[in-house]
């Protein structure tokens, strides 16, 4: 790659020249640089996999082939099991992951902005968000039964406590002064807390959402183990007793497919909602 | 002369942790004619912040009073704006509307509100700015629609703290030219808190010095200055003067924070 180039927009100043160059702590490179390192590790990684693969370096039982997926996917598109697997799983994380959002972001905001209701909350989301999710799964078939609910409350459990917290940091973090300004510009309490507490929380809030959501996807496997009979996890699970290793693959990308188009998605909302957002 | 803003007898004391008693300023008094400037130097900590957020309302003194126009300040209110070192505009909102911000909460009617905000934004040099957010803008820019919104409320009594504090020297220089320029338009009784003595001098009809912690006011510094001043008056007799007189006290009042013991003490221990 470019990275070879010695010296072609290399930082100027004193200093190693050439490839070390990039290595300066904190220190910007030329984009072209940049994104021909991303291109070269995408490329390269597929690269080493048809290597090892191709080249039977490693038993297909480990690694299929890209061919191999390739096939297994457009079996799995056929009998139509692809989308109803990712459909269900869908389903599973944005209701569960909603549910903890319409709960969560309004608890957080109240426990960072005020200190009796930190104190109510603190302690119990403290203690429970260290519990395994896996560890509940008992008393969540005990309550809710093994359905479609018991795997929505298990991304609810996995992401609600990170998110209260994670908001309640956010909220505690809007500038004392923003509020201490609006008060002396004739606000009430109630105005301070509607027209700028709130508003301020937004980007803070908008960046939680997008972080739970990759973590409610990293709990898919923990909700579809019990009792599933649909989504990508069961077929991941499912593929491994039949030793299907092409199908785990399919799922695997799959799931790694549209965590990426829900963080693109979020990262797109940030800059058309919030405009104003220095993230934005 | 009646005083437009009354300070009596005010102190702050808080308790720290460990059940100390720390008193923050102690028996302020002052009084400030309508339309007045009052700059208040004083060394780190003295309490020249807290007694603008006292003013404000956003401190509760631990006793004595302040009256303004004949009403005791007990909280904060429209009547007292301020402007604070950080910038504090509202990111959500563009220049305009962080300049109708109070008004809005006071429902001014539209036209009115506008209009207020747009004479405002041009008195800071902002017109053509009006839509752009606070990201988009340098902290001077920042700091000239915080002076904006403040103006566009009609406070009584405007309240700075160290305002300029946080830009460089060239933009600090033009700013305090412009803020009298401003006051020259629409005249606001002004505290202006700052740790520039020569920003104080320039701007004050009156300066006042506080000692180290805890904060009395040591001395007052009257100038004769006529007005408008341009910044040519910093560089008169009276002026330079007048800062060796200030910068000696505050020179003594740093050291006694720092420890040093510099002479004229009187008596308290730390």
């Amino acid at each position: 790659m470019s990275l070879a180039q010695p010296g072609v927009g290399a930082p100027r100043g004193s200093g190693p020249r050439g490839f070390f160059a990039y290595f300066r702590p904190q220190e910007s490179i030329p984009r072209r640089v940049y994104l021909g390192t991303v291109t070269g590790s995408a490329v390269g990684l597929v690269l080493l996999w048809c290597i090892v693969s191709y080249g039977k370096l490693v038993e297909p039982l480990f690694l299929p082939s890209p061919t191999a997926i390739l096939a297994a996917a457009v079996d799995l598109l056929r009998d139509g099991s692809l989308i109803q697997d990712a459909q269900a799983s869908v389903y599973v994380i944005v209701t569960g992951w909603a549910l903890a959002v319409l709960v969560g972001v309004p608890v957080g905001i109240l426990m960072g902005s005020f200190k009796v209701m930190e104190a109510l909350v603190e302690p119990v989301v403290d203690f429970v968000r260290y519990l395994p999710v896996s560890a509940m799964i008992p008393l969540l078939i005990l309550y809710i039964g093994i359905g479609t609910s018991e795997k929505i409350a298990v991304i609810f459990i996995g992401t609600f406590f990170q998110l209260v917290l994670l908001v309640a940091d956010v909220a505690a973090h809007v500038p004392h002064e923003q509020l201490d300004v609006s008060y002396t510009l004739g606000a009430s309490r109630a105005q301070v807390v509607a027209r700028v507490l709130l508003p301020a929380t937004l980007p803070g809030v908008m960046d939680t959402l997008r972080i739970t959501m990759g973590w409610a996807w990293t709990y898919l496997i923990v909700a579809e183990i019990v009792s599933a009979d649909r989504g990508l996890g069961y077929l991941i699970l499912n593929s491994m007793r039949g030793l299907f290793t092409d199908r785990i693959f399919v799922g695997l990308l799959v799931i790694g497919g549209l965590g990426l188009l829900m963080d693109l998605t979020f990262k797109w909302l940030h800059r058309r909602l919030l405009p104003w957002s220095p993230k934005a | 002369m009646t005083a437009k803003l009354r300070i009596r007898e005010v102190s702050v004391a808080f308790r720290t942790r460990k059940g100390a008693e720390l008193v923050a300023v102690d028996r302020l008094s002052l009084d400030v004619a309508d339309r007045e400037i009052i700059s208040i130097v004083g060394p780190s900590g003295c309490g020249k912040s807290t007694l603008l957020r006292l003013i404000a309302g956003l401190v509760r003194p631990s006793s004595g009073e302040i009256w303004l126009d004949g009403h005791q300040v007990m909280d904060p209110g429209a009547d007292r704006g301020m402007v604070f070192q950080s910038y504090t505009l509202f990111p959500w909102l563009t220049v305009q509307g962080n300049v109708e911000f109070g008004p809005r909460l006071r429902r001014v009617p539209d036209a009115t509100r506008q209009e207020a905000a747009r004479r405002f934004i041009n008195m800071v040099g902002l017109a053509g700015f009006e839509h752009a957010y606070p990201k988009e803008l340098s902290g001077g820019m920042m700091q000239r629609v915080a002076i904006a919104r403040a103006l566009a409320n009609d406070p009584e009594v405007l309240l700075m703290d160290e305002p300029f504090g946080a830009l460089d020297a060239q933009t600090r220089a033009f700013m305090g030219e412009l803020l009298l320029d401003i006051w020259q338009k629409s005249p606001k009784t002004i505290l202006f808190v700052t740790h520039d003595i020569e920003e104080a001098l320039f701007l004050g009809d009156r300066v006042y010095v506080m000692t180290a912690r805890p904060g009395r006011f040591r001395a007052e510094v009257s100038l004769t200055l006529p007005r408008p001043r341009t910044l040519e008056v910093t560089t008169s007799e009276e002026f330079v003067s007048a800062k060796r007189r200030v910068l000696a006290m505050i020179r003594e009042e740093t050291a006694r924070t720092m420890g040093a013991g510099a002479g004229a003490d009187d008596g308290r221990t730390v």
